[in-house]
C-alpha cells in the first residue's frame, strides 16, 4: 500500500487514483460500498485477496464460516435483516460449486448479494486447470447478473455494477469471478458508484391512470382483500401500506416472505396465505370481489390450483417486475413501479371504508380455525410437546422483538404461522427454495448485522444437520444466537406427506440423532435439553437472557402435522384443517 | 389469447456481453422449448447486437419469454412478431460435384429457375447458394437431392418487422 490517497465519498464519489494491485481493488472497493463484513473461506484462488483482508482486518470485517453454503446463507440474514448488500467469498471450483444452493435461494427470494470467487489464472482458463470450474456458466440461471474479471482495471467498474444490480430494483444475487493473475496485477485504481446501466430499468414508473384505475376499483369493492408479499419490505413500503389497509379498512393477509411488514396483532392483519396459511385468508380468496396483490408473485405455494384461484375476483396487482404480471394469475389492473411510491400515490384517492361485515366472515373462519387447530397447537392437553407451544413461549420471553429465522419444514410453518412479529425484517426464512441448512448460518449473518435484536433459529433435527459445522462459526465469532432445535426425530413435513398421500410408508424419513446437547457443548455454546412441559418456560427464560449464544433443543411429539393444509393441486378454498 | 403453438420470430437487442448467450438460451431451455434458429449479429446501432431467435410456442409462452428476457441486465428491448409482421430470410449453401453441372442438363434449369446463385466453380465441385423463405429453400433442396448433394447448410432465421423497433430513441432518453 503505498498511496496516501483515501478514499472520499463526494457527491460524484469519485476517488483519487493510485497504484494497486486488482486484490487490494476488491477490499478498497468493498470498503467503498460501505461493507463492513464478509462472509467466506479461503482457498488456492483467492489468496491474494484473503492477503489484502489480512491487511485491511481493522476496516473489513471477514467471518470464516465452516462451509461455502454457510457463507451464502449468512450473507443471505445479513441482507434479510438489514436491507443492505450480503457479501460472500470463495475459491475456485468446489468453493465457488458450495456457493450455488445460497445464491439460488437468493435469487428465488430477492436477496441482494455479491460474491465474490477465485478464479484459476487467465492463461488457464479452459484448460482443466487444478479447481477450475466454469462457475459463470453454473451460476448463470441463478444470479440476477455475473462477469467474469480477466484484468484488474476492470475490477472497479465490476464491482460497483455488482452492487448496484444487486440491490437496486427487484434485488437478486450477482457473482462475480476474478482470475488470480487479475488478483495480483497493478493498475491505477480509481472507484465510482454505479448510477445507472443503460440497458437496464431496474424501477417502473409508476403509472398515475393504473393507480387511479386502482382506487376506484378498491373504492368500489364490496369484499376487498389485500395479499401482501416481501416487496413490501424490500420497498420499504409498510409505512404505507399500513395507511392504506387502515384507511380503506381491508382484511389483509401475507406470504411467508411478507410476514413482519405489519405487526401480528394488527386487527387488519388476517394471517399467511398459503399451503399451511391461515383458513380465513385462503378460503376467502376464492370470496373477494377485489384481490390486491402487492408485492408477492403468485406462488403455487401460495394459490394451489390456479384453475380455482380468486376466479371470482378482479385482481389488482402492484409489481415492481413487470416479468411477474400476469405470469400466473391474469390481473385486471397492474401497477408497475415499487411499492412505496405506488401505494403512496394510491392512498390519497382511496375512501375510508371499514367493511365490517366481510371482517365478520374472517373473525368466524378464525374461530373454527382455533377451535381445530391453533388451541391444539398453542394450548395442547396431550403429553408431547408441540411445536407451538414452544414459539408462543419464545413470543413471551422476547415480548415480540425478537427477529425468527426459521429452516424449513413442519417447525418453520409453525414459526411462521406462531411468531408474533412487531417489527418488519423479523422474519427470516428460505421460502422460494426451501432450502433446508438455511437457518443456523442465516441466524449468524443477522445477529452480526443487527446486534442490537434478539436473534431466533428455529430449525428441525434434519435440517440442522446440513449446516451444524456453523457451530464452528459461532463459537470463533462469539456470535450471540439463540438456536431452537425442534426435535421430532423425522424429516417431519416429507413424513407428514408420507401419512396423509403415501399411505403412511415412512420411507427414510426417521432420524436417528446424535445427541446433540453434547455437540453444542463441543463448541463451548451452552446448551439444554427439555423433554417435558414444566421445563420449557424456564428453559427459553434463561435462553433469552442469555448474554452469549445458547442452544436449546426441546424434544416434541413426533407425529404431529401441521394444519391447515392445501394438498398440491388443491383449491385454497379447500384448505384442509385435519 | 391464442393457445396454439406457432413460430415467432424474437428480436432481442443487447449489450456485447460474454454469457449472454447462455443467459439467453437458458431460458427457453428451462421452460423445455425447443430454439429452432438463433442468430446473433451486430444491430443498425453501433456497440447494440441484436438476436434473431424463432420458436414455436403458444402466444402466451412467448409474451413470458420476452418478459423473462427483458429482465436480463444486459438486454435492451426484446420483441416478438409473427410471419406476418416481418421480412424475413434463411440463406443456404449447396457444395455439389462440378461433373453434373456440365452433365445434367436438368440441373442447369433447376438453378436457373430457383434463382440461385454459383458462389464458386472448380474442377471437383461448384457451390450454390440461395436465399429466401424457408419454403423456397426446402424446395430448391427437394430438386437437388436426387442428383446427389455433398455438403448442405442453412443459416438461422434473419428478420426484420414491418414496424418500427425504436431502440435508438429509448439509448437516446437514457443520454438525457
Ligand atoms: C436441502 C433440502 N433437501 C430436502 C428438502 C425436502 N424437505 C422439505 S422439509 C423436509 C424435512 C425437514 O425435516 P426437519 O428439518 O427435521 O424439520 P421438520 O419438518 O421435522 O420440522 C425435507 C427433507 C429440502 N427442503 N431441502
Ligand atoms: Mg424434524
Amino acid at each position: 500500500m503505498e498511496n496516501t490517497q483515501t478514499i472520499t465519498k463526494d457527491e460524484k464519489q469519485v476517488v483519487t487514483s493510485t497504484r494497486i494491485s486488482g486484490s487490494e481493488a476488491v477490499v478498497r472497493c468493498l470498503l467503498a460500498e460501505g461493507v463492513e463484513t464478509v462472509y467466506g473461506y479461503p482457498g488456492g484462488a483467492i489468496m491474494p485477496i484473503y492477503d489484502e483482508l489480512y491487511k485491511y482486518q481493522d476496516k473489513l470485517h471477514h467471518v470464516l464460516t465452516r462451509h461455502e453454503q454457510g457463507a451464502t446463507h449468512a450473507a443471505q440474514g445479513f441482507a434479510r435483516i438489514s436491507g443492505k448488500v450480503g457479501v460472500a467469498m470463495a475459491t475456485s471450483g468446489p468453493g465457488a460449486t458450495n456457493l450455488i444452493t445460497g445464491i439460488a435461494d437468493a435469487q428465488i427470494d430477492s436477496t441482494p448479494m455479491v460474491c465474490i470467487t477465485g478464479q484459476v489464472a487467465s492463461h488457464l482458463l479452459g484448460s482443466d486447470a487444478f479447481q477450475e470450474t466454469d462457475i459463470i456458466g453454473i451460476s448463470t440461471p441463478v444470479t440476477k447478473w455475473n462477469h467474469q474479471i480477466t484484468k484488474a482495471s476492470e475490477i472497479p467498474e465490476v464491482i460497483a455494477k455488482a452492487f448496484y444490480i444487486a440491490k437496486s430494483g427487484r434485488p437478486g444475487p450477482v457473482l462475480i469471478d476474478i482470475t488470480k493473475d487479475a488478483q495480483f496485477e497493478e493498475f491505477d485504481f480509481e472507484y465510482k458508484t454505479c448510477e445507472a446501466i443503460r440497458s437496464y430499468k431496474p424501477v417502473p414508473e409508476t403509472q398515475p391512470e393504473q393507480v387511479k384505475a386502482a382506487a376506484d376499483l378498491i373504492n368500489s369493492a364490496k369484499k376487498p382483500m389485500i395479499v401482501w408479499g416481501q416487496g413490501v419490505i424490500l420497498g420499504e413500503a409498510e409505512e404505507e401500506l399500513k395507511a392504506v389497509i387502515e384507511k380503506a379498512g381491508i382484511p389483509s393477509a401475507w406470504t411467508i416472505l411478507g410476514a413482519s411488514a405489519i405487526p401480528t396483532s394488527h386487527p387488519l392483519n388476517i394471517g399467511m396465505v398459503g399451503m399451511h396459511g391461515n383458513y380465513a385468508p385462503n378460503k376467502l380468496t376464492n370470496e373477494c370481489d377485489v384481490l390486491i396483490a402487492i408485492g408477492m408473485r403468485f406462488d403455487d405455494r401460495v394459490t394451489g390450483n390456479l384453475a380455482t384461484y380468486a376466479k371470482q375476483a378482479k385482481v389488482i396487482h402492484f409489481e415492481i417486475d413487470p416479468a411477474e404480471v400476469d405470469k400466473n394469475v391474469k390481473t385486471d389492473i397492474a401497477v408497475l413501479g415499487d411499492a412505496k411510491t405506488s401505494l403512496a400515490a394510491l392512498l390519497p384517492l382511496l375512501e375510508a371504508k371499514s367493511h365490517d361485515n366481510w371482517h365478520n366472515e374472517f373473525k368466524k373462519l378464525y374461530d373454527v380455525e382455533f377451535e381445530k387447530v391453533i388451541k391444539n397447537d398453542l394450548h395442547p392437553t396431550k403429553e408431547g410437546l408441540t411445536m407451538g407451544e414452544v414459539l408462543k413461549q419464545i413470543n413471551t420471553e422476547t415480548k415480540g422483538e425478537a427477529a425468527i429465522v426459521s429452516d424449513v419444514g413442519q417447525h418453520q410453518m409453525i414459526a411462521c404461522r406462531y411468531a408474533d412479529f412487531k417489527v418488519s425484517k423479523s422474519n427470516i426464512t428460505s421460502g422460494g427454495l426451501g432450502t433446508m441448512g438455511f437457518a443456523l448460518p442465516a441466524a449468524i449473518g443477522a445477529k452480526m448485522a443487527a446486534p442490537n435484536r434478539e436473534v431466533v433459529a428455529i430449525i428441525g433435527d434434519g435440517g440442522y444437520q446440513m449446516t451444524i459445522q456453523e457451530l464452528g462459526t459461532i463459537f470463533q465469532t462469539r456470535v450471540p444466537v439463540k438456536i431452537v432445535v425442534l426435535n421430532n426425530d423425522f424429516l417431519g413435513m416429507v413424513r407428514q406427506w408420507q401419512q396423509l398421500f403415501f399411505d403412511r410408508r415412512y420411507a427414510s424419513t426417521e432420524l436417528v440423532n446424535p445427541d446433540f446437547v453434547q455437540i453444542a457443548k463441543g463448541y463451548h455454546i451452552d446448551a439444554k435439553r427439555v423433554t417435558k412441559r414444566e421445563e420449557l418456560a424456564d428453559a427459553v427464560k434463561e435462553m433469552i437472557a442469555s448474554d452469549s449464544a445458547y442452544f436449546l433443543e426441546v424434544c416434541v411429539e413426533k407425529e404431529d402435522n401441521v394444519f391447515p393444509m392445501i394438498p398440491t393441486g388443491a383449491s385454497v378454498s379447500d384448505v384442509r384443517l385435519s | 389469447m391464442s393457445q396454439e403453438n406457432q413460430i415467432y420470430t424474437v428480436s432481442i437487442y443487447t449489450e456485447n456481453n460474454i454469457g449472454l448467450l447462455n443467459r439467453i438460451s437458458a431460458i427457453f431451455q428451462r421452460r423445455h422449448i425447443n430454439i429452432e434458429s438463433i442468430v446473433s449479429s451486430v444491430s443498425e446501432i453501433k456497440g447494440v447486437s441484436r438476436w434473431t431467435i424463432v420458436v414455436k410456442v403458444t402466444e402466451e409462452q412467448i409474451k413470458k419469454i420476452i418478459g423473462q428476457i427483458e429482465k436480463q441486465v444486459e438486454v435492451i428491448k426484446a420483441f416478438y412478431h409473427t410471419d406476418d409482421e416481418t421480412i424475413h430470410q434463411e440463406s443456404c449453401l449447396f457444395k455439389i460435384k462440378s461433373d453434373l453441372l456440365f452433365d445434367e442438363r436438368q440441373i442447369q434449369n433447376i438453378i436457373k429457375d430457383s434463382n440461385a446463385n454459383i458462389v464458386t466453380v472448380n474442377k471437383k465441385f461448384f457451390v450454390l447458394e440461395k436465399s429466401g423463405r424457408r419454403q423456397e429453400l426446402d424446395e430448391l433442396h427437394q430438386k437437388l437431392k436426387p442428383f446427389g448433394i455433398m455438403q448442405f447448410v442453412r443459416s438461422g432465421r434473419i428478420a426484420v418487422t414491418k414496424d418500427e423497433m425504436k431502440i435508438s430513441e429509448m439509448l437516446l432518453a437514457f443520454k438525457n
